[in-house]
């Protein structure tokens, strides 16, 4: 016998029964098909959409991201330059594909590539394809469009999230991968929230372990508090 | 790693006598209990998402064969790969075999306590293949070749002395008089150093907080990024899981994602929480070419069906670890093996045998604090109780022990010759002490008097005021 049948035996002789009536698991495939959300904290959910994004801003702040606001995509680039300009970082960015039709031309000072993120590389800027207001964390896709790469090896990891794509809950961001297609999941969905962090030495929490050091979040749309 | 638990009691003197250690846990409370309250007295739905968290664990559980076949079809369908191991052994083979044909000479890991369980380092470095640990607390011990002491903390015994030390002596190319005096330079340092690593591994290993049936997905939930650094950039990426770490659906993982940090470390949400589904899409500029999933049984499915069946619903956040008086006077390493605290005085016997594990469900006041913090509402306590009961049945309990708990016995089942008993022994008591109300020394309690001082019995007997207040 296989270690699987061994396996799924043993489990079935601990619950004293044999497989599933086949009735039984019909329901649990329904249950699967229609998954229902269980206890959501009103937290966000009794907020309206300009509350959502106040409670995300503040959330995310809370985890030691930093947040700038802009009106458009087109100023993205712009502020992508004057945060780097601050940080004394060389303004040499890697940006994932999907954000290639900006306008990076209009900062001439900063040198850009679109690609996966190796080693050495010091600054990413990444889209998000939602925020989630609850504990303002974002979800990041991974697909060639957006390497997962980006989300981890540079010091520095900047995300442009359009407000409009801020949730309240968890369950919403499924509902929304779900709509995606019947492909299942990308590879990889990263919920984010704040830089890299450890509390491994005396359990003091030092931010930047093996992660970003840096998590600046650029939010476009939102009308500014 | 091999389990010793059966030292515990010398074990546990010697840790009461380390300072070093005593001062590491003395940590404890600051550094996650007090952030668990604050971060559950933010969120009023915590008590109703602990009844949530256990009933969607409860479901889980008895139809834990459905749900494994479901997650099994969903993992093949993206092309991926399951496989189904009984043991240890079978578990550490399969993965030997898959780094095997990977060509792999360096593997990186993410923290995972089922790795720990089958003693997976240990057999990769003997047959050739190096493990490298990348969560820092993991990191460290592996330096050091130590046990884990805390199943989220794993490197909690140690101090940034014992980091530094370890660092000079292992990491090469550095300069000696650098300066690693300060958490921020001793980080930077792991962090240059491991990015070689991660870069170089030919697969990395990563445990799983969950598995997913719906969509075939593995969850791991971190803080540092080490473990999305490790299932992204090597060629093969394999998830160790244990079988109760199946869930039906994301809406379930919410559930478990809402409970888990904040129990664990009292953050709202930890820093990644990561969904891996399949290996890299055909596009795809990264991520990994081979998915595996390593589903150890290990001893689990002999636990459905029983007493010990609720202690599969635990999501190993620790809460109870940190809030056990047990566990915060001897730390980790006393209990012998990987899980300690209540959740580990539970779990040990049944992975390890009761033989082995014995001292483990006796190690415990039985205060309930495990139990009150315990986010998936696991009655450690009756469980303990439960063990006592099977280490009495099977006479594994010493003589010494048996006689006092049988000559107790006989007394209790006598009502008026234990008043007698009782009423001697109390005038005896408080006779020793000679009218200053306590004993510092009384023959045969010598290990109770050896630390305090016991209260000598004053006034009459409970039984005896009850008795006159029932006559008035």
């Amino acid at each position: 016998m296989s270690s699987r049948e061994e396996i799924l035996g043993a489990i079935r002789r601990s619950l004293k029964r044999g497989p599933l009536p086949e009735r039984r698991a019909d329901e649990l495939r329904a249950r699967l098909a229609e998954p229902r959300a269980n206890v959501l904290p009103a937290r966000a959910l009794s907020l309206g959409q300009e509350g959502r994004v106040a409670l995300f801003v503040e959330m995310a702040q809370a985890a030691a991201a930093s947040v700038a606001r802009v009106d458009s995509l087109d100023e993205v680039p712009a502020e992508v330059a004057r945060y780097l300009a601050g940080l004394n970082e060389p303004p040499r960015l890697v940006i994932a594909p999907a954000l290639k039709e900006l306008d990076w031309e209009s900062s001439p000072l900063m040198s850009v590539e679109f690609r996966a993120a190796d080693a050495g590389d010091g600054v990413s800027v990444t889209p998000a394809f939602a925020g989630i207001a609850e504990t303002g964390t974002l979800a990041l896709l991974s697909g060639p469009d957006s390497p997962t790469t980006l989300n981890f090896l540079p010091d520095t990891h900047i995300v442009v999230l359009k407000a409009e794509d801020i949730t309240a809950t968890y369950e919403d961001v499924w509902v929304r991968l779900r709509r995606l297609g019947e492909g299942g999941l990308p590879r990889t969905v990263n919920l984010i929230t704040g830089p890299s962090r450890t509390g491994d030495i005396e359990l003091s929490i030092q931010l930047g372990a093996h992660g970003p050091r840096r998590l600046h979040l650029v939010l476009v749309g939102a009308t500014a508090p | 790693m091999q389990p010793d638990c059966h030292s515990f009691e010398s074990a546990s003197r010697t840790a009461l006598a380390d300072d070093s250690l005593q001062d590491s846990l003395a940590k404890v409370k600051a550094g996650f209990r007090i952030n668990r309250l604050k971060a559950i007295d933010k969120l009023p739905e915590f008590e109703d998402l602990r009844d949530a968290g256990r009933d969607l664990k409860n479901h889980t559980l008895k139809n834990l064969d459905f749900y494994l076949e479901v997650f099994e079809d969903k993992v093949t369908a993206q092309g991926g790969h399951v496989h189904w191991c009984r043991d240890a052994e079978e578990a550490r083979r399969t993965v030997l075999e898959i780094c095997r044909k990977a060509d792999a000479r360096t593997v990186t890991k993410g923290k995972s306590m089922i790795a720990e369980e089958i003693a997976l380092n240990d057999y990769l470095e003997s047959h050739g293949v190096e493990p490298v640990e990348t969560d820092l607390g993991e990191y460290i011990i592996q330096l050091r070749r130590d046990p884990p002491s805390h199943i989220i903390a794993p490197a909690l015994h140690l101090n940034r002395g014992h980091f530094a030390k370890a660092f000079r002596k292992k990491h090469e190319g550095y300069p000696a008089d650098r300066m690693l005096d300060e958490p921020r330079q001793l980080l930077d340092e792991a962090r240059d150093v491991l990015r070689g690593h991660f870069v170089a591994a030919d697969v990395g290993i990563t445990g799983a907080n969950m598995l997913v049936a719906e969509t075939g997905s593995s969850i791991i939930v971190t803080n540092e990024g080490n473990g999305d650094l490790t299932q992204t950039l090597p060629r093969v990426h394999i998830v160790l899981a244990s079988i109760e770490k199946v869930v039906p659906t994301l809406e379930d993982a919410a559930t478990v994602m809402r409970l888990l940090a904040r129990s664990a470390t009292g953050q709202e949400f930890s820093a990644y929480t990561t969904v891996s589904t399949g290996p890299r899409r055909p596009e795809d500029l990264d991520g990994p070419e081979e998915f595996h999933v390593v589903l150890l049984d290990n001893g689990r499915s002999a636990m459905l069906g029983g007493e010990f069946q609720d202690m599969l619903r635990c999501i190993r956040c620790a809460a109870c670890i940190n809030h056990c008086p047990i566990y915060g006077a001897v730390g980790g390493h006393a209990y012998g093996w990987v899980y300690s605290g209540p959740m580990g005085s539970v779990l040990t016997p049944a992975l390890v045998g009761l033989e082995e594990a014995r001292h483990l469900p006796n190690a415990s006041t039985l205060c309930g604090r495990c139990e009150a913090v315990c986010p998936m509402r696991i009655p450690l306590p009756k469980m303990l109780r439960h063990w006592r009961e099977r280490e009495f049945e099977r006479h594994l309990t010493p003589g010494r022990v048996r006689a006092g708990l049988k000559l107790w016995a006989f007394l209790a089942k006598r009502p008026a010759l234990y008043r007698l008993a009782n009423g001697l022994g109390a005038r005896l008591l408080a006779k020793l002490s000679r009218g200053t109300g306590r004993l510092p020394r009384l023959p045969l309690a010598g290990g109770w008097t050896k630390a305090r001082d016991l209260p000598a019995p004053q006034g009459r007997s409970f039984q005896s005021q009850w008795a006159e207040r029932k006559r008035r």
